[in-house]
């Protein structure tokens, strides 16, 4: 991975990393070449880190009150609520570190977005991430059944349902999923139980995340190949890290100002009513960070093809770098793409908006056009932009237009660009 | 493996390799089936098969909720008014056609589950348009059958087995 050898200085030290390099790779993460005109939006990979450690190991202590048991469950959450040390807090930094998780990650994913990071050579990154997102969606939504309130219980019964939908296997799947032939204790346990394990994949898939990101290296604000290490870098520590500690000191002051503050509003007062089978509340909303998706499923009227959609939504994220088939990275460069990417940020919050409004009237129109327009946006306003759009000229390297003059050779990475532009 | 012919032909090598492979794949399965059908309802779940309730009470217009296998079933014992307008209706303006003569066969008794086929709420009794049934959740309305009349669920809602013991008792399941 290192571009260069390394030996460590003390005689222990080379004595162990002979055997097992551990001080090479660390040497390689210190060292680690980063472009040196990362902004702010770079900052969400370190918090996001933060975020999954946060819920480890919150999730890991308050795992020690808590039961998992349909009859239990429900008094065990406020057993921990009221009782235990600290458990208040515990609990708002887990259940609020939920959001925080996903606000960083929209975040993350939309920095990507607009700076074209998915692009060659950084598919797999791209891939493995949504494959992260599809698996905190999984542990978010289980975590939420499993303090057994109404929501919990009604949530867990409508997504459940939406696997009912594949023709002829889905009761099957349905009841399977169950153990039973509604949600109920052998549900809650199951839930428990792998709401336990995804962090532990996500951390995995996080570490090859990371792999992969250090192959090529960062993208950047301009989106172009630099020469690493150059002039265009700087080491990760410490220029890197001091950053990503500043940016991650100003999101816990959000994330404290919601657990001290509003710990509870971003969740539903229906969830402090125990889990009643026979009483459905009056409105089931999922969590805000799902709700884009909600609006999508329900603005479908067909069951099955609402299923589809809403999968397809996350799905086609996946295929993004064959559908965007401009060469150009950074958005910066795209005056055109910049004005669709700016339209799809307001159709996805429309999407969220009326994904909690009721599904009538003008609400479900909007959220039909609006389910219309993001497929549209991946489908065909980005493949066709591919190759209408004229992008402005990208700079040689990151010091170019800085320093403005002549290109300078020290630093571009291809000389044949540099022979075309002086031309 | 010196001449070109044998290595073309099928050798003894080749059925090793796939018969091994088959083996494994036998053995994988029959080692994973366990850890997948351990998810399906257990023994306990399944001998509450069946539940008894007593309608004895009950008066015309009437509607009672009860618990059977985890799910809601309502008991409705319709108004004349209701099984009137149950059976009026065309059964080819039905997006489930079903006559409310096989869903009630005693048609003061409408018993079924209480679950929309949509995403499995509890819709709200006498509500909606049709003064049936109407679902809060994605706005699914059904009439004083149980018919699906408006909104997204796919099908009427579904009628369990169950049977008269006797005048006063019925038994789900």
């Amino acid at each position: 991975m290192s571009d260069h050898e390394y030996t460590p200085s003390s005689k222990f030290g080379k004595w162990f990393n002979d055997r097992l390099p551990l001080l090479t790779l660390a040497n390689h993460l210190t060292d680690y070449p980063t472009p040196k005109n990362l902004n702010y939006w770079w900052t969400f990979g370190g918090i996001l880190t933060f975020c999954l450690i946060t819920q480890i190991v919150t999730g890991l202590v308050l795992a020690m009150h808590y039961i998992a048991h349909a009859d239990m469950a429900f008094s065990s959450v406020e057993h921990i609520m009221r009782d235990v040390n600290y458990g208040w807090l515990l609990r708002y930094v887990h259940a609020n570190g939920a959001s925080m998780f996903f606000l960083a990650v929209y975040i993350h994913i939309f920095r990507s977005l607009f700076y074209g990071s998915y692009k060659s050579p950084r598919e797999i990154i791209w891939i493995l991430g949504i494959i992260i997102y599809l698996l905190m969606m999984a542990a978010a939504f289980m975590g939420y059944v499993l303090p057994w309130g109404q929501m919990s219980f009604w949530g867990a019964t409508v997504i459940t349902n939406l696997f009912s939908a594949i023709p002829l296997v889905g009761e099957s799947i349905t009841t399977w999923l169950w153990g039973g032939y509604s949600v109920d204790n052998p549900t809650l346990t199951r839930f428990f139980t792998l709401h336990y394990l995804i962090p532990f994949l996500i951390l995995g898939l996080v570490v090859l995340h990371i792999w992969a990101l250090h192959v090529p290296g960062n993208n950047n604000p301009v989106g172009i190949d630099i020469k690493k290490p150059s002039k265009d870098t700087v080491p990760f520590h410490p220029y890197i890290v001091i950053k990503d500690a500043f940016a991650l000191l100003m999101f816990c002051i959000v994330f404290a100002m919601f657990v001290f503050y509003q710990p509870n509003i971003l969740g539903h007062a229906d969830n402090y009513i125990e889990a009643d089978p026979l009483v459905t509340p009056a409105h089931i909303v999922p969590e805000w960070y799902l709700l884009p998706f909600y609006a999508i499923l329900r603005s479908v009227p067909d069951k099955l093809m609402g299923v589809v959609a809403m999968l397809s939504a996350i799905l086609i994220l996946a295929a993004l770098p064959w559908l965007d088939t401009s060469k150009v990275r950074s958005a910066v460069f795209r005056p055109l793409f910049r004005q669709f990417y700016w339209i799809l940020v307001a159709d996805v919050l429309i999407l969220g908006y009326v994904g909690a409004m009721p599904a009538e009237g003008l609400y479900l129109l909007i959220a039909r056009v609006a389910t219309a327009y993001y497929f549209a946006h991946f489908l065909i306003i980005l493949p066709v932009l591919g190759w209408k759009e004229k992008t402005t000229p990208l700079p040689l390297s990151i010091t170019e237009p800085v320093l403005g003059g002549s290109p300078n050779f020290a630093t571009a990475k291809s000389d044949e660009k540099i022979e075309k532009t002086i031309k | 493996m010196s001449d070109q012919k044998d290595e073309k032909k099928t050798n003894r090598r080749d059925f090793l390799f796939t018969a091994t492979a088959a083996a494994g794949a036998v053995g994988v399965g029959a080692a994973v089936w366990p850890l997948v059908d351990q998810m399906n309802p257990d023994a306990s779940v399944k001998a509450l098969a069946s539940t008894e309730v007593d309608v004895s009470s009950m008066q015309p217009g009437q509607s009672l909720t009860v618990l059977w296998r985890g799910k809601p079933v309502f008991i409705k014992r319709r108004t004349d008014d209701e099984i009137k307008k149950a059976r009026a209706v065309d059964i080819n303006d039905l997006k489930h056609p079903e006559k409310d003569e096989d869903r009630a066969k005693n048609p003061e008794w409408l018993v079924m589950l209480g679950i929309c086929t949509h995403l499995g709420c509890v819709p709200l009794t006498d509500k909606g348009d049709y003064d049936g049934w109407f679902c809060p959740c994605h706005g699914s309305h059904y009439d004083t059958s149980g018919r699906i009349r408006k909104g997204p669920a796919p099908t009427n809602m579904e009628i369990p087995k169950y049977e008269f013991v006797n005048t006063n008792t019925i038994k789900i399941g």
